[in-house]
């Protein structure tokens, strides 16, 4: 069964930490381990840092971010109105940053790639950028065999 | 992020309480300036074990410390990390920089 859930918020470095939260609390269910909660939350807030820092040059916009958990696996999206980015190739190459004056690291979405599954990042019909990342949560006892 | 700190055998030692991201980089890049300013140590260990979140944001600001701190000679070194940041701070090649010590 598909479970869904989507948030709205202003793109404001004081909601990373209520949006990494959040989406640690709804992939609960799935029973997952702490490691995979905390990969989770790294590649959130990875993800709507990006929002925060880039897509909105000018001022106010909102950050939409879209949780599904189906069949142990979890797909995040996140969506932002924004500037979008010109090069992707480039924008996801490690250490790469457009703001090298300001102590960035550029290695979110590094980051993000490898403590998920799966990585897409796209600029999304209509102006800004789409990044969906999935994750499959271990079943820790899949190697149990009940033999009634 | 709460910043504490003691000097001790010539060596300063900073312990990071909180969670490192976009949000709290510019304070905690500012409180780390203010307490590594007033040392004459040569030696930084940074304690990371009260430091129960970090992303990326967070090497930003430690790459920006150490680029501060190599021009007067000073070396930084990293104590306690949690799994999470270790996994972060391998996949960047911050230990070639800030080695980790036990």
């Amino acid at each position: 069964m598909e479970n869904r859930m989507e948030l709205k918020f202003s793109a404001l470095s004081q909601n990373e930490s209520f949006a990494r939260a959040t989406v640690a609390g709804f992939c609960l269910q799935a029973n997952p381990t702490i490691d995979e909660l905390t990969d989770i939350k790294t590649a959130v807030s990875e993800a709507v840092t990006n929002c925060i820092v880039h897509a909105y040059p000018k001022g106010k916009g909102d950050v939409y971010l879209t949780a599904t958990i189906n069949n142990g696996t979890l797909t995040l999206t996140v969506r932002d109105h924004g500037i979008g980015i010109d090069d992707l190739n480039k924008a996801r190459q490690p250490f790469y940053t457009t703001k090298p004056l300001e102590e960035r690291s550029g290695m979110g979405f590094t980051v993000m790639e490898s403590f998920m599954d799966s990585l897409k990042v796209s600029n999304a019909s209509g102006g800004g950028l789409e990044v969906v990342m999935t994750k499959t949560f271990k079943q820790e006892d899949e190697d149990i065999v009940n033999i009634g | 992020m709460n910043v504490k700190y003691r000097n001790y055998n010539n060596v300063l030692y900073v312990m990071l309480d909180g969670e490192l991201d976009e949000h709290s980089a510019k304070e905690t890049s500012k409180k780390l300036d203010d307490v590594f300013s007033t040392t004459i140590s040569k030696q930084i260990i940074l304690d990371l074990s009260g430091m129960g979140f970090m992303d990326s944001t967070g090497i930003g600001v430690l790459i920006g410390r150490y680029k501060k701190m190599k021009d007067k000679g000073v070396s930084i070194f990293i104590s306690n990390p949690s799994y999470h940041a270790e996994k972060i701070f391998k996949m960047t090649g911050l230990y070639e920089i800030m080695p980790k010590i036990s």
